[in-house]
């Protein structure tokens, strides 16, 4: 069975017997599902709701149940606590300790914090990080203000790929006290002609950045996007008909929300192998080989 | 391999949507797009659609504008009755003319519940002689609900209101759209009432919202609906299959409860399933 017959065969499997529990794990293991890349986990504590899978080992069952060879974590910790050191530092260890070889820690920075750049170096060098995610919206600033491309030039200085996470949730039911608004992603194609070495990943994005917007960072060449907020019938192949095929990754937003949601989309649209392969893990393996420290990036 | 709807279609498997439009959907035509949602439904295993309002949409339609709205529906339903099931669109700001269209495309036609989106706050005596009639004609009314913290449209519900009129008219079975948005709200603000079921459709699939309404309200509360063209199928199926709740409760949730629901006007009307 090629790859693709897999997906769909483990998908009409459960949907036969009414679970997706577990989708793709329904078949004999395959090199697409041993492949998938999850670009878009959190670990700990949403602040505002206990969720089903927010201990680390109950999101690290449900990925193992559906084949993920690696998911890319980063702290819903990193949107409010001040301590980015004590985040990044318990991030790692709950990836090292509790991570199965599954989960990679991805950083949380904020530029408005005294002396961020030592906390970046420090996920770089010292935990070794692939990555860091940015939460712009959550941490005050826009993505004008100078300390935005300083970040962006270190980082890519350090050889780090960088998530901008446009938003977590949608703004209609936010916390009364909680109510953030999605980041503006206006300034980004300016931002980034003056760092052309920078590697961004949008995630959470295609709820509020659509069409010509979208289109134009994607043609850059510097900037993926992950499906977890993609919708629309048939939003997938929709998305493939009009961007560039090696500029979408596989991304859940797990544990907040349902990981089935991003792994569906794979089936609700008709797909090349080829399309397939690039989203559910191509398109993450090159972008992590762009990286021009990738022998850093070994698993932990 | 393709997911063949005709494979798993046996009575106590199937999957009906509940929430479905044919607007943010491709085509020229009500059939049109209805044709395209059935192709995708296809791919997903879901069985039959409840199809409602048209393709250009009225937040306050007059009688005009919603028996148009209506019309589309009808006419996409003639070509697929197998695979679809229509509400009747309706403004309870226009109480006789609720009653002739409910009589139009209910009792004399094939559509088989109520669609009430934004018109009209739902807790207002307006609303009185509609839910009387589509309880006659044993069909629920699927309220739109949304309690936004960005704030509400004018006449826009929220499910404490839904609350309220289910209170006035117990025997009417009423559908509380999106779970009232803010879903951790809207359950609780349902939960006393027995005649409320819970739509799971249309808002972001977020974790926790399925074992929620299991675990308030009961499995036999609780309904699929997808709300597309606007949502996707994965997403909002991916709010049943990811839940940590039984396979009985999935099975429930994905067409059961409302074959329960539909199953006198199914009958009344000879439809098989
Ligand atoms: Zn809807």
């Amino acid at each position: 069975m090629n790859r693709r017959g897999f997906i769909l065969a483990g998908c009409g499997t459960s949907l036969a017997a009414l679970t997706v529990q577990p989708v793709v794990a329904a078949n004999p293991l395959s090199t697409v599902a041993r492949r998938l890349i999850d670009s878009n986990v959190s670990l700990f504590r949403w602040p505002l709701r206990r969720m089903p899978l927010d201990e680390t080992p109950r999101l690290l069952s449900t990925l193992r149940d559906h084949q993920v060879a690696e998911a890319w974590a980063g702290s819903f910790e990193g949107l409010l606590h001040k301590a980015q050191g004590s985040v990044n530092s318990r991030l790692t260890d709950e990836c090292r300790r509790r991570g199965g070889g599954i989960l990679r820690p991805v950083g949380s920075i904020n530029p408005r914090l005294p002396d961020w750049e030592y906390e970046l170096r420090r996920c770089a060098l010292e935990h070794r990080m692939p990555g860091i995610r940015l939460h712009p919206n959550y941490h005050g600033y826009g993505l004008e203000d100078p300390a935005f491309e300083r970040l962006l030039r270190v980082a890519s200085d350090l050889g780090l790929w960088v998530q901008l996470a446009l938003a977590m949730e949608d703004e209609r039911m936010m916390h009364p006290l909680m109510r953030v608004l999605p980041v503006d992603p206006t300034p980004l194609s300016t931002v980034l002609k003056v760092v052309p070495k920078c590697r961004l990943l949008l995630v959470n994005a295609l709820r509020t950045l659509r069409a010509k917007p979208l289109l134009e960072l994607l043609s850059t060449g510097q900037v993926w996007v992950e499906i977890s907020m993609l919708e629309g019938i048939g939003g997938l192949g929709t998305l493939l008909s009009q961007v560039r095929n090696d500029r979408v990754l596989f991304g859940s937003h797990a544990p907040l929300f349902y990981f089935e949601s991003a792994l569906l989309k794979l089936q609700e649209s008709e797909l090349t192998q080829k399309q397939l392969d690039a989203i559910v893990s191509g398109n993450a393996s090159s972008l992590v080989k762009t990286s021009p420290l990738k022998h850093r990036h070994g698993h932990q | 391999m393709k997911t063949h709807w005709a494979e798993m279609k046996s009575a106590a498997t199937s999957i009906w949507d509940l929430h479905c439009h044919l607007s943010g959907v491709p085509g020229d035509t009500p059939e049109g797009r209805l044709g395209h949602l059935i192709a995708y439904a296809d791919r997903m295993g879901v069985e039959r659609l409840c199809v409602f309002m048209g393709m250009e949409w009225h937040y306050d339609p007059t009688p005009e504008a919603f028996r148009l709205e209506n019309d589309d529906v009808l006419r996409a339903l003639r070509h697929f009755p197998d695979r679809a099931l229509g509400f009747v669109y309706l403004n309870p700001k226009f109480p006789q003319q609720c009653l002739d269209e409910l009589n139009r495309c209910v009792r004399d036609g094939p559509m088989v519940g109520v669609k009430l989106w934004v018109a009209e706050h739902c807790d207002a005596a307006s609303l009185d002689p509609l839910v009387d009639r589509a309880r006659e004609l044993r069909v629920p009314v699927f309220q739109h609900t949304w309690l936004k913290i960005t704030g509400n449209l004018p006449g826009e519900s929220t499910p404490q209101e839904l609350a309220a009129l289910a209170a006035r008219h117990p025997q009417t079975t009423f559908i509380c759209s999106h779970s009232g948005g803010d879903w951790e709200v809207g359950l609780c603000a349902i939960r006393p009432h027995r005649n409320v079921f819970a739509d799971l459709g249309g808002g972001d699939p977020v974790a926790g919202m399925t074992e929620m309404a299991v675990r308030e309200l009961g499995a036999d509360r609780v309904l699929y609906g997808s709300d597309i063209g606007g949502r996707s199928f994965a997403s909002q199926l991916a709010k049943v299959y990811g839940a940590k709740i039984s396979e009985p409760s999935k099975r429930m949730i994905l067409g059961g409860n409302l074959r329960r629901i539909l199953e006198p006007v199914l009958r009344a009307k000879g439809v098989r399933f």
